[in-house]
């Protein structure tokens, strides 16, 4: 499953991955906006009533999904009908650790391999353990994605490398997903020391919202991730959060696709 | 049959778990902090100075060794066991929750942090970390649930005369659990300075199991206390849970007394019949919050969900993972009280002994009350009374009908 996602950040260029929010808002109608704008890589997030790393933004979004009687069965679901309507587009699903382990990691990986979706993101689940959900994944072709942090030091680094696949996200400022940005100059030192441990690509975010920030981040990664600035469109627009969601994603994949390498 | 280990005194294993649970389940940008905290905490541990500098806080500072008290009318009126209490509400700033603190703070310090955070249900933790931020001059920021910034009154205005920020949080049902989760976000987002002072034996490794040493002076104390007044130990301990930092301390140093038996009391609210309660072990299941694995309060879908109590320092989803360890071992035993046993408890107290107690170890006296009657009056109980009530008289003369 996972050369979907191998195939994204192959194409000679550098990759658009957008997030939002399931069940916040119509979210088939959103996330085709996203593939129409341009998205290389889906990132779905389950939510969550603890969401510990998300700031306003996400948080208020995971609230008003949950609200609305979110289900993990619907999540699933809505990944399953994007699987159909779009055979080619990588799909990860990111989350934390709760909702993902309540039936076991076998059962939710098993999910995983139902609804096509590629790869996992858990937020609270680190390389120390692993053995909740890691071993599951892999032995079904998910791909357990990573984050390394300015904190993951290079000690570290292979702990963190060591059983993950898909892609590396690196989460560019110690923090919480929203506003903060981080300098563009720590971006550049921290994907060249990630890259030197590791062939997987590597997806810089946290704090992308403009396409000036993600043009510059494309110019020194292998992606860009997007989340927080497309979730305020669902939340300000509602059933017309589609041609927003379009309209901002075509504009950062532009400014993503055309950047040169320094 | 069940495997009963050597000791029940052994654990975590070096990974932070305690059988199934525990563990470290934070985000990667806390990871090496969690682990930096945890090398410290081993060398502090090993440091003669350390443990010095700590029971000289604790006697001077704090005031331990906390009486231990034989409870005559109380006793008297229950018709049976002896009841004892190890006044842990004598403590400064009147809870057990300022032991663990000072440990914490003497981390903190040895680590070069510079900024406190703490998360508060009642407020008794939030107090104890503002008390020894004052103590040793460190600015500190302490997240409260809105909805216990008004129950808790007293205690919030504590901790601003003490120089503390408090932050009222308005998320989820804006109590401990979404002041927790504030915590964590802080926490994250300031790693390079900050030092986090978790309140309770929960939360990642090695929290729960730091947490438990610094409280176990409670155990330690009530141990020897009672070898000298009576020449054997107590048949049964009993302590309420929230998060289970003052029942730990208390039976942790007993665990490998086989003939000591424990009850750890948690809050059945309403009733542990609906969903109005805050009993995690008795009502809840298995998972994953706030970086660790123990039993919550959640629905099938791993979603959390919010408990009550009268009590704002017991309505917590979550239980510190040794008491996950020691339910499914079967070394204690857990039942929960409700809130309207509990408030009758906390007047029982009041009128037999003269003592006014925090409306937590309320639940701890309603349950030796069912207790001690059905035991010889040559047996013993021990309670902790971790906490005093003076911050609860709003919200029992509320409860009493009584305007003041």
């Amino acid at each position: 499953m996972s050369e979907r996602l191998a195939s994204a950040f192959a194409k000679g260029r550098p990759a658009l991955v957008c997030f939002l929010t399931a069940g916040d808002g119509d979210t088939a109608a959103n996330l085709d906006a996203l593939v129409a704008g341009g998205a290389d890589v889906i990132e779905l997030g389950m939510p969550f009533t603890d969401p510990m790393a998300d700031g306003g933004t996400i948080q208020n979004a995971n609230i008003r999904s949950l609200a609305k009687g979110t289900r993990t069965a619907d999540i699933m679901g809505m990944a399953a009908q994007f699987r159909a309507r779009h055979s080619d587009v990588p799909l990860v699903l990111m989350g934390y650790a709760n909702p993902m382990v309540r039936r076991g990691p076998e059962w939710f990986a098993g999910q995983c391999v139902k609804a096509g979706v590629d790869g996992v993101i858990c937020v609270d689940i680190p390389p120390e353990e692993d053995d909740a959900l890691g071993p599951a994944l892999r032995s079904r072709g998910v791909a357990p994605i990573r984050l390394a942090t300015p904190t993951t030091d290079g000690r570290r680094l292979p702990r963190v490398l060591e059983g993950s696949g898909g892609f590396l996200y690196y989460v560019s400022v110690a923090g919480i997903t929203g506003k903060q940005q981080a300098a563009q100059a720590s971006i550049k030192d921290a994907v060249a020391r990630l890259k030197a441990a590791t062939d997987l690509p590597v997806a810089v975010g946290f704090g992308v919202r403009t396409p000036e920030q993600a043009g510059a981040i494309a110019r020194v990664a292998d992606g860009v991730v997007v989340g927080s600035a497309l979730v305020e469109l669902v939340a300000e627009h509602g059933e017309d959060a589609p041609e927003h969601l379009r309209a901002l994603t075509a504009s950062l994949a532009q400014a993503v696709h055309a950047a040169r390498k320094d | 049959m069940r495997d009963i280990p050597n000791s029940f005194r052994a654990q975590p294993d070096e990974n932070g778990h305690f059988g199934a649970y525990g563990g470290r389940y934070v985000a990667e940008t806390l990871m090496p902090l969690v682990l930096d905290l945890e090398r410290e905490y081993r060398a502090a541990q090993a440091d003669p100075a350390f443990r010095e500098q700590f029971d000289d806080l604790l006697e001077h500072y704090v005031g331990r060794p906390s009486p231990l008290y034989f409870a005559e009318r109380l006793t008297e009126a229950l018709g049976g066991a002896q009841v004892w209490f190890k006044r842990d509400e004598l403590n400064h700033t009147g809870a057990h929750k300022i032991n663990n603190c000072i440990g914490q703070i003497l981390l903190a310090i040895r680590m070069g942090k510079t900024r406190i955070i703490a998360e508060t249900g009642a407020g008794q933790h939030g107090v104890a970390t503002a008390t020894v931020c004052a103590r040793f001059g460190l600015p500190c920021t302490i997240y409260m649930g809105a909805t216990d910034v008004v129950r808790q009154q007293p205690n919030v205005f504590r901790m601003k005369l003490l120089g503390a920020e408090v932050v009222p949080v308005t998320s989820g049902a804006a109590t401990l659990k979404d002041a927790m989760n504030e915590g964590m976000r802080d926490w994250v987002a300031n790693v390079h300075d900050t030092f986090y002072i978790i309140g309770t034996a929960a939360g990642p490794h090695p929290y729960p199991e730091m947490v438990r040493d610094f409280q176990s002076i409670i155990g330690q104390e009530a141990r020897e206390q009672m070898q000298a007044r009576v020449g054997r130990l107590p048949d049964l301990l009993v302590a309420c849970i929230g998060g289970g930092s003052n029942a730990l301390g208390l039976f942790h140093p007993f665990l490998d007394d086989p003939d000591v038996k424990m009850l750890g009391v948690e809050a059945a609210g309403h009733g542990l019949d609906g969903s109005e309660h805050a009993a995690s072990l008795l009502g809840g299941s298995p998972g994953v919050l706030h970086g660790n694995r123990t039993y919550l309060l959640q629905d099938e879908d791993g979603q959390i969900t919010e408990g009550h109590s009268i009590s704002a320092g017991l309505d917590y989803p979550g239980i510190g993972p040794e008491h996950a360890w020691l339910k499914d071992s079967g070394r204690v035993e857990y039942t929960a009280v409700t809130d309207d046993e509990a408030l009758e408890a906390f007047q029982l107290l009041c009128r037999t002994e003269g003592i006014i107690p925090a409306l937590e170890p309320s639940h701890a006296i309603a349950a030796v009350q069912k207790r001690a009657k059905d035991m010889p009056t040559d047996s013993i109980i021990l309670a902790n009374l971790c906490g005093r009530g003076d911050k609860d008289i709003f919200t029992v003369a509320e409860k009493l009908g009584v305007e003041i």
